[in-house]
């Protein structure tokens, strides 16, 4: 199996730099969920000049909607949601400082393009496998938009979160890359 | 007359809802494991056993398989000779929703298609009916994820097209969907009828057991070779590359007109959740 490296959130460029395409990474920090309704407020917010509820610079957003915790447990499950309905939102964040995104699915070129002016990354978690990931999430609080629901911003502490690598911080994209490999379409 | 108080459909939509959203079926488990002999690729291999094992910690831990647990979509099938007492079937089935969402701890993901105010208690449901003989009255809950249900299509086929035409269509679907709906998948794909039969045959092929092919020969053959062909494209567990897109297409047919061929293709993740009672 491929070698696993461990990173870091908020984002460290060197450990970002020295991440390719097709490896796994455990990743350790704190991050921040966000999906389509917070993604529309951010980008709105930011638009309008106003101040955000979370800081970007060098941070993670993970692309989820936990269901809610049962007592005694942190999160419920929360695997990554299709990251492509984030795209038209994803350039103008990684423009703003965001670093690392985590979903799942292909993203549009745009996006990719992006990453690679910004030097970031985009790590995908296996969708479906939801209480798997759930187990490395140590804390989880609210931070903002509450009356969103599951689709509220929340601050996460994780502790060796079970991620892939599909797009490095040079543009490169296993989303292409990976299944080239085994198309045999006679067409 | 055989009499059934509402009140009975609420309990079992609210235990059917909790059930199957934290517990596959072992027909997909066998399926899963048996892609395992057949996939090539190591990321489609890592794929297949975090899926395995997400299944394992959720029936331990008690926790939903995906945290989207979906729209609730659910079949009734009630006996013509059967009598519901005691209220609205439909508030009744909401209710039982309405519960099983709540107390299963369960995610809330159903909103106003245009204002987006989430509901906050998953209803309404999706609820098909269909009236058949006997008193009894058959319950399926199946909730549908939206990142598989986003990538469904359908289209109205010229009957020039034929079969080729049909195969050509599922395979553009999987193709477009890519990596998106989380496979590898389950097509439930309905052919024939009209616009909306062929949604409702396609939704309804999801709830045949994974893998069990149509009685139908000919349709039997057809299943065969779209499973062959998808499997072909390369995009494999989590569109990652590899051998296993799909692991089972189902196909549910239905006469349909002279000028048309409708085709629907309904993909469903691996999540391929639903439970049934009769009451």
């Amino acid at each position: 199996m491929r070698k696993i490296k461990l990173i870091e959130a908020p984002a460290r460029q060197e450990q970002l730099d020295d991440l390719a395409i097709g490896e796994q990474v455990l990743l350790s920090g704190v991050i921040y969920t966000a999906r389509d309704a917070a993604h529309k407020r951010l980008v709105d917010q930011l638009k309008a000049g106003k101040p955000l509820p979370v800081p970007l610079k060098n941070q993670a957003i993970f692309y989820v909607g936990p269901s809610p915790a049962k007592p005694g447990r942190v999160i419920g499950s929360c695997g990554p949601t299709t990251s492509s309905r984030m795209d038209s939102y994803a350039p103008l964040l990684l423009d703003e400082g965001l670093k690392i995104m985590i979903g799942k699915g292909q993203r549009s070129p745009e996006v990719t393009a992006a990453i690679k002016r910004n030097k970031a990354v985009y790590l995908v978690g296996i969708g479906g496998a939801a209480a798997l990931i759930a187990q490395s999430v140590k804390a989880a609080e609210l931070v903002d938009y509450a009356d969103l629901g599951t689709e509220a911003i929340y601050r996460l502490a994780v502790e060796r979160m079970p991620l892939i690598v599909a797009v490095d911080t040079k543009g490169n994209d296993l989303f292409v890359a990976g299944p080239k490999q085994y198309r045999t379409l006679p067409f | 007359m055989r009499e059934i108080d509402v009140g009975r459909i609420t309990e079992a939509v609210a235990e059917l809802c909790v059930k199957a959203c934290l517990y596959l079926g072992d027909d997909v488990v066998a399926l899963l494991r048996k892609a395992k002999a057949e996939e090539e690729s190591d990321f489609g291999l890592y794929v297949i056993d975090c899926l395995l094992e997400n299944l394992e910690i959720a029936a331990r831990e008690q926790i939903p398989i995906c945290q989207d647990t979906g729209m609730t979509v659910v079949f009734l099938e009630i006996g013509q000779d059967l009598h519901l007492v005691g209220g609205d079937l439909t508030e009744a089935v909401n209710a039982g929703v309405r519960r099983g969402y709540q107390e299963g701890y369960l995610r809330k993901s159903v909103l106003s298609p245009l204002s987006r105010i989430n509901t906050k208690d998953n209803t309404p449901a999706v609820i098909h009916t269909k009236i058949v003989p006997g008193d009894r009255l058959k319950i399926t809950v199946a909730p549908k994820g939206a990142g598989s249900e986003n990538m469904s299509r359908v289209k109205m086929l010229k009957p020039a097209d034929g079969l080729e035409g049909i195969k050509q269509f599922v395979l553009e679907t999987v193709l477009a969907a890519g990596a998106s709906p989380c496979p590898p998948l389950i097509l439930g794909i309905g052919i024939g009828g009209t616009m909306e039969k062929a949604a409702l045959l396609a939704k309804e092929a999801l709830l045949r057991k994974a893998g069990a092919p149509s009685p139908d020969p000919e349709v039997a053959q057809l299943e065969a070779e779209i499973l062959d062909l998808v499997n072909q494209t390369g995009i494999g567990p989590q569109g990652l590359g590899g051998k296993v897109t799909a692991l089972a297409v189902h196909i549910e047919t239905y006469p349909t007109h002279i000028a048309e061929l409708p085709v629907a293709v309904n993909i469903q993740c691996h999540a391929a959740r639903h439970q049934e009672t009769v009451l």
